[in-house]
């Protein structure tokens, strides 16, 4: 029977998150992918700002802490400087979606080969919970105590719908870790993601719907149920693009 | 021994390219060079001018604002620069495009009809290297085998055969 | 070695490639297109790679995530590009990793001008970005040290692990002059020998982290002073600088770049009117060659200093010279390049005042 263990692709470092936070779960996977397919000593991760900011304490592999929203043109120099190397960035909602707009849309289009682990919780959780570009209409945050209001803030990003226009891009699909089957197939977005890279074949994204209860102030069940009732209607899950561009 | 140089006129003249022709005259001899576009905002059309220094010691100051030789292909580039040359320097003016005379009389002014020599000659676009050729003949900056040397240097392979014609609107300059 | 004519943008990516620089991250703005340009031409000949980035701060941060990997590469801009990469520059300081970065400088503040200018001395030299650092500057003042300083900026950023930074204008970018390179064969490196490189640990070591994230205040001095010491042993050793008819001056310009050219005529003229005027060139910028200075400025009273601004050098002329000369300005800003003969004018003008 097989033991259940820590992957090799996580340090013994403690995690800092949250209790009931996903992130945790998110790494696992990534770990777990990089172990199964044997990679970790020629992988490079890129940690982003936010609550997942120290990853690079986390993963195992050679890892590298990029300014907010910068990680894809990190990613990048990474990529270009040493192509065999596998290259991974783990950014969250705010870094990937508001701050590092351009970069995530450029590593896109041109198919740079990297993969994306995008961990989208509606929220700015690190600095307390403020409007992200994915809080949904009507949500309340720090700073939209009276909920967001779309005549004034405007409306949500679908990430992966939008990167899905891109001709560069060979994956991008939503899946969510709320129970076992979901996290079955995170796993699996996430291993075809780096199988995509190893073959050259263009830019991926898993887009992974996640949740903060901390700063959504629900119990970690409650937030499952909210993420379900809420993101899951909005940010629909599935393949939005698949196939290699080379 | 240093000679300064400003090459003026309009855009698509070929300004820069007769100043780059002069710096290599230089390097080709074994002296020290430099050549200084003016820039703008504009792809094409507009002004163009440079500064070309040859020098037998290093060149100090590449911007020229005071030329022994002026070389000017436009109205408005003569109005700029025939005050700017140094007493006893010399101006060597296209007369097709340039209608004024000038009135220093402590300069050397040469006018030649550079534009209308190259259309008639079959030379199109080549005035500004006939004027190179009133230079050469005017201040001995190039000898013979150094013209051939800088035309092999600036003119790439597959245009050899613009070689010839810049030979042969040198000499044309040559004659005036 | 063969001289051959080039334009210093050209001839600055040239040495780069040949300096080992490996990968080139650029965004067109004037006027430093041509180094883009160049290396998009030559980078893909000899196995390197050119990348035109989507924006300067996405062009900086390639070049970290590069460096992190321990890959010679570099950048450049113009002076509203640079203010951009700023954040970038910060982090690479942050996180001990060599590169090279790019100042062709132009008028400022905001867009500017298209011109020369050396408007951004205080941004190179004190503050291009946040937090305690520095950067290595370099300020050529020919299309051959724009080449030769290229090849330094590389060596010492490696050794020292920190940016290095080449301060260039419109001028010199511009301009063409002999140039001659020596014979190497072109060989990038693949950052193995670096012990410190985030380039995949191959599960020979444990893992490397780039970061300059240190929350422990504590921990986040240390390094900062580890890093100052190593700023110590720069000043100590790599300062830079020209002297020219300095030895028996009674006044002393100081200019750099380009406009120590110009400054160089205005020595010859004012000589050739009898008056005894030497050129004081620094060549680094940080570190500021103070110890070159004051031995420059031994046998003079006044000093003057020449610069394409309002004066942001002349803060460090006055510092190294400790207020013990008499320094004066002359400049000129927004892209106009000051004349010889407004230099000579000047320095006609100090050396009358002393004589009253």
């Amino acid at each position: 029977m097989p033991e259940f263990k820590k992957p090799h692709a996580l340090t013994d470092a403690p995690l800092h998150y949250c209790p009931g936070c996903t992130h945790g779960i998110i790494h696992r996977l990534v770990a777990e992918v990089i172990d199964e397919m044997g990679i970790e000593g020629q992988t490079v991760g890129v940690a982003p700002v936010g609550c997942s900011v120290m990853a690079y304490d986390y993963f195992a592999c050679d890892m590298i802490e990029a300014a907010h929203g910068r990680a894809p043109a990190v990613a990048t120099g990474v990529k270009r400087a040493n192509p065999d190397t596998f290259v991974f960035t783990y950014q969250g909602d705010g870094d990937l979606a508001a701050i590092g707009t351009a970069e995530i849309v450029h590593a896109a289009t041109r198919g740079e080969n990297i993969t994306v682990i995008f961990v989208n919780n509606t929220t700015y959780g690190m600095t307390g919970g403020q409007m992200a570009p994915t809080t949904l209409p009507g949500q309340v945050t720090q700073t939209t105590p009276y909920g967001r209001n779309t005549n004034v803030e405007g409306f949500p990003i679908r990430v992966c719908e939008m990167l899905s226009t891109l001709s560069g891009v060979a994956l991008a699909e939503r899946v969510t870790v709320v129970d076992p089957a979901n996290i079955r197939k995170a796993k699996a977005a996430i291993r075809k993601g780096f199988e995509f890279q190893k073959n050259k074949q263009g830019f991926s994204i898993i887009e992974v719907l996640s949740t903060c209860p901390t700063n959504w102030g629900k119990s970690p069940v409650d937030a499952i149920d909210w993420l379900k009732e809420n993101m899951m209607p909005y940010y629909p899950l599935g393949v939005y693009k698949e196939g290699a561009i080379r | 021994m240093m000679t300064e140089t400003i090459l003026a006129g309009f855009g698509g003249q070929g300004i820069l390219f007769a100043g780059k022709m002069l710096a290599y005259f230089g390097l080709m001899d074994n002296k020290e060079v430099s050549w200084l576009p003016s820039y703008g905002p504009e792809m094409r059309g507009g002004t163009a001018n440079c500064s070309v220094c040859i020098s037998d010691d290093a060149v100090g100051s590449p911007l020229v604002t005071e030329p022994d030789v002026l070389i000017v292909m436009n109205g408005p580039s003569y109005d700029k620069f025939i005050n700017d040359v140094k007493p006893g320097g010399i101006a060597i003016i296209d007369s097709t495009l340039i209608e004024t005379k000038c009135t220093r009389d402590d300069i050397k002014c040469f006018y030649v009809p550079s534009t209308q020599m190259a259309e008639e000659q079959g030379l199109k676009g080549m005035a500004n290297i006939i004027l190179i050729g009133k230079l050469i003949k005017e201040t001995g900056i190039a000898s013979d085998e150094v013209i051939r040397k800088a035309l092999e240097k600036i003119i790439p392979p597959a245009k050899a055969q613009l070689i010839d014609k810049n030979l042969k609107a040198i000499s044309l300059g040559m004659e005036v | 070695m063969e001289r051959k004519l080039m334009k210093g943008n050209e001839a600055l990516a040239e040495a780069a490639i040949r300096a080992g620089c490996k990968c080139f991250f650029g965004y067109p703005i004037t006027p430093q297109t041509e180094i883009s340009a160049y290396m998009s031409k030559r980078m893909p000949k000899v196995g390197g790679v050119f990348l035109q980035a989507e924006s300067e701060v996405s062009a900086i941060n390639m070049v970290y995530g590069c460096a992190s990997s321990g890959i010679r590469c570099m950048t450049s801009s113009s002076s509203p590009g640079v203010s951009l990469k700023s954040e970038g520059v910060s982090y690479i300081a942050g996180a001990d990793l060599p590169c090279v970065i790019i100042n062709v400088m132009r008028g400022g503040p905001g867009l500017g001008g298209i011109q020369p200018s050396q408007a951004d001395y205080w941004q190179a030299t004190k503050a291009l970005g946040h937090g305690d650092f520095q950067l290595l500057v370099y300020a050529p003042s020919s299309v051959q040290e724009m080449a030769d300083t290229v090849t330094k900026a590389f060596d010492l950023a490696d050794k020292y692990r920190m940016p290095a930074l080449i301060l260039a204008d419109g001028l010199l970018g511009q301009m063409m002059e002999p140039v001659a390179f020596e014979d190497v064969d072109i060989s990038f490196g693949d950052g193995s020998d670096k012990e410190w490189a985030a380039r995949g640990h191959n599960n020979e070591r444990k893992h490397n982290i780039s970061n300059s994230l240190y929350l422990k205040p504590d921990e986040l001095e240390d390094r900062i002073v580890e890093r100052f010491k190593r700023y110590d042993v720069i000043k100590a050793n790599h300062t830079e600088a020209e002297c020219y008819k300095t030895d028996d001056a009674e006044l002393i310009i100081t200019a750099y770049g380009s406009v120590a050219r110009i400054a160089k005529a205005a020595v010859d003229a004012a000589r050739a009117k009898g008056i005894k005027v030497g050129l004081f060139r620094p060549i680094t910028l940080w570190p500021f060659p103070e110890k070159e200075l004051k031995a420059a400025c031994a046998n003079a009273e006044n000093v003057l200093c020449v610069e394409m601004s309002m004066g942001q050098m002349i803060e460090d002329v006055k510092l190294a010279l400790e207020c013990k000369k008499n320094v004066e300005f002359f400049g000129r800003t927004g892209g106009i390049v000051p004349k010889p003969s407004e230099i000579l004018a000047k320095i006609v003008e100090m050396t009358q005042k002393g004589a009253e």
